[in-house]
């Protein structure tokens, strides 16, 4: 997809642009034609991969002074807090890092529902990217655990014994999780390894999603496809990356006040309490960007149907593209759909809200109508939408109807408003 | 269309949030205290941290061990300031274990300002038979541990009070409005005159709270006062760099007929 040949200016630059193509490579990534419509949720791609750069380079410093062990853990956290030089803002990046992670995820994935980036031809784009997303989950979870606070064991103990629902095998594969039998020495180690493990292969999945983003390139608001390299396109440098450094600016000054100034609102109390095995927390929740998927496991009496549903509610979006009737990618013209795109945002929002509360009343009922609507959306709506929605015109280009002005200006002005 | 959409997430976010009270109805909320490390530049009282130093010293350290503070710690930047004098002599009016010597055998001898604050218990075990069953909690970080913080610390110190009727009391359990469940292990060990203070103040119960909970708070994040100074170093300076990449920005996109 190469727009011009890249050529090397010098010799030394040509006799290795021909053994390995890096330069080649580099040319292809500044040049690379981009939809000069794009606002501003396109630049949560830089900033993941920044959160990603940022989670590793403090990660790996971290390690070199943490201890993996149940008895020295929690006490080489706060070594690291009070006598590593600059350790607590080292370990509040960390911590605080995670969050923004996933704040920034979610943001992504919602633009592309929003936007309709899932579909085709950007099928694998996404479910990369939701391999991305499970794999962030694992990180995250193992990496709470890390501090073996009260949290820590906790949370380790409810979510390894999800697998104990599993009939027949289920407890055998619980106690190999463990390497125990309870959450202990040997469930720390392993996680720890994992959690060093896995931002790796999230790394190099990170370079497939942008592989395969590059095949078919950006999607963009207006959701047509246009040709690249046209008057609908800019080159990814300067245009992008001035304005990728611009929100990501934004988006580190509101991570600086998190880390600076209220570096454990985001976190919990007990978790600064050294684990327990013979106390249990009165309540044991989930960091908040797993919030919405412990409400779903909580709102089915049954544990195993519990399991399955969490399950299910990540794994429906791996078929989303297949889920979606609509020849219309961006919801700006599919107005029916838009008041649903709504609707789940609130309903993920409220089962997050819920999934930090007790398990009980009117708690427990909001769970189970937001669960409820969680996968009547994917399953009924998506289809049924696609199918019967009347969808607005759509523009034939980015720019046509804004230069030319004859034929339908109104329309090119209505997209801009909405956009 | 967006805009009106997100008005009404807004709302039904807020609606959710107000279903909060519900749950907590039988906690009473800490006291809220003007504490002079809240607020985006908040610093810790110096003279109260030391107060608050002599009555951990001298009411809670009886108890409660402070396992991850050094002496050290008492004489940085940031945190209570004694002098490097002081420092020493009050490390060394503590008895260390060390060992083994060349001959296997441990020892004892007068604590320096690289040591840990001395443990009351040798364990948790032998600090939870000498109190009734109930640990009294290690209290390097037990501001960060407790949801409210210093709020929630400092109410409870002042929050013993008779039982209503109707509630009876084991032995050795004594009832607070602040505790969670109301019924705490911990007796009321303030009161008025307990200690006295080397500055001159008057030693009251509410002063004796507030001075302690300052210095647990400064023990949680000792960090707290170069956190602060250097996050509003850190905005200025990314707010100032957003200001100039923004008009990069603009410079560069005027170039081509597309608004940014």
């Amino acid at each position: 997809m190469s727009e011009h040949e890249y050529v090397p200016k010098s010799k030394a630059a040509k006799w290795f642009n021909d053994r390995l193509p890096l330069l080649t490579l580099g040319a292809h990534l500044t040049d690379y034609p981009t939809p000069k419509n794009l606002n501003y949720w396109w630049t949560f791609g830089g900033i993941l991969t920044f959160c990603l750069i940022t989670q590793i380079v403090t990660g790996i410093v971290l390690a070199m002074h943490y201890v993996a062990h149940a008895d020295l853990a929690f006490a080489s956290v706060e070594h690291i807090m009070r006598d590593v030089n600059y350790g607590w803002l080292i370990r509040y990046i960390h911590s605080n890092g995670a969050s923004m992670f996933f704040l920034a995820v979610y943001i992504h994935i919602f633009r592309s529902l929003f936007y309709g980036s899932y579909k085709s031809p950007r099928e694998v784009i996404w479910i990369i990217g939701l391999m991305i997303y499970l794999l962030m989950m694992a990180a995250a979870f193992m990496g709470y655990v890390l501090p073996w606070g009260q949290m820590s064991f906790w949370g380790a103990t409810v979510i390894t014994n999800l697998f104990s629902a599993i009939p027949l095998v289920g407890d055998s594969i619980t106690t190999w999780l463990w390497g125990a039998y309870s959450v202990d020495n040997p469930t720390l180690n392993r996680f720890f390894s994992l959690h060093y493990l896995i931002p790796f292969l999230i790394l190099g999945l990170v370079v497939l999603h942008i592989w395969a983003l590059h095949v078919p390139g950006n999607n963009n608001p207006v959701g047509i496809d246009i040709k690249k390299p046209s008057k609908d396109t800019v080159p990814f440098h300067p245009y992008i990356t001035v304005k990728d450094a611009f929100a990501l600016l934004v988006f580190m000054i509101i991570f600086a006040g998190f880390v600076f100034f209220t570096p454990n609102v985001l976190g919990h109390s007990d978790n600064y309490i050294p684990a327990n095995p013979l106390v249990t927390p009165a309540h044991i929740v989930p960091e908040w960007y797993l919030l919405p998927f412990y409400a779903i496991l909580r709102s089915v009496p049954d544990k195993l149907g519990g399991v399955i549903l969490m399950f299910s509610a990540i794994f429906i979006l791996f078929v989303l593209p297949w889920l979606d009737t609509s020849k219309v990618r961006s919801a700006v013209f599919r107005p029916i759909y838009r008041q649903f795109f709504w609707i789940l945002v609130i309903d993920v929002l409220m089962l997050g809200y819920v999934g930090a509360m007790p398990a009980e009343g009117i708690y427990l009922v909001l769970a189970r109508v937001g669960t409820i609507y969680y996968f009547l959306h994917f399953i009924v709506v998506m289809p049924v939408v696609g199918y019967l929605e009347k969808t607005d015109p759509i523009p034939m280009s980015i720019s046509e109807p804004v230069l030319t002005g004859g034929s339908e200006p109104s329309l090119a002005r209505k997209v801009n408003d909405k956009v | 269309m967006i805009k009106s959409n997100i008005k009404l997430l807004v709302l039904s976010f807020l609606l959710l949030i107000s279903l909060r009270p519900l749950q907590s109805a039988e906690m009473v909320d800490p006291i809220k205290v003007d504490w002079s490390f809240k607020g985006l530049t908040g610093t810790f009282d110096r003279a109260s941290l030391q107060r608050g130093f002599q009555v951990y010293k001298e009411v809670c350290a009886s108890c409660h061990s402070m396992q991850y503070l050094s002496y050290r710690n008492l004489g940085e930047p940031g945190g209570p300031e004694f002098s490097e004098q002081e420092v020493k002599a009050i490390a060394a009016s503590f008895e260390i274990e060390d060992g083994p010597d060349s001959q296997g055998e441990m020892f004892t001898r007068p604590g320096k300002p690289s040591d840990k604050f001395k443990s009351p218990y040798p364990n948790v075990q032998a600090a939870t038979a000498a109190n009734g069953g109930a640990y009294p909690p290690d209290m390097s970080v037990l501001v960060k541990a407790r949801k409210g913080g210093a709020n929630y610390i400092y109410s409870v110190l002042v929050g013993y009070e008779d039982p209503p009727p109707g509630v009876t009391l084991d032995d050795g359990v004594y009832y607070n409005k602040y505790m969670a469940g109301n019924k705490i292990k911990m007796p009321n060990n303030l009161m008025d005159g307990l200690v006295e203070y080397a500055d001159g103040t008057e030693s009251t119960v509410d002063q004796m709270a507030k001075d302690v909970t300052t210095f647990l708070a400064w023990a949680a994040e000792p960090e707290l006062e170069e956190r602060h100074k250097t996050g509003v170093k850190v905005i200025i300076y990314l707010v100032l760099l957003t200001i100039l990449v923004y008009l990069s920005m603009k410079k560069i996109w005027s170039r081509i007929d597309s608004e940014v």
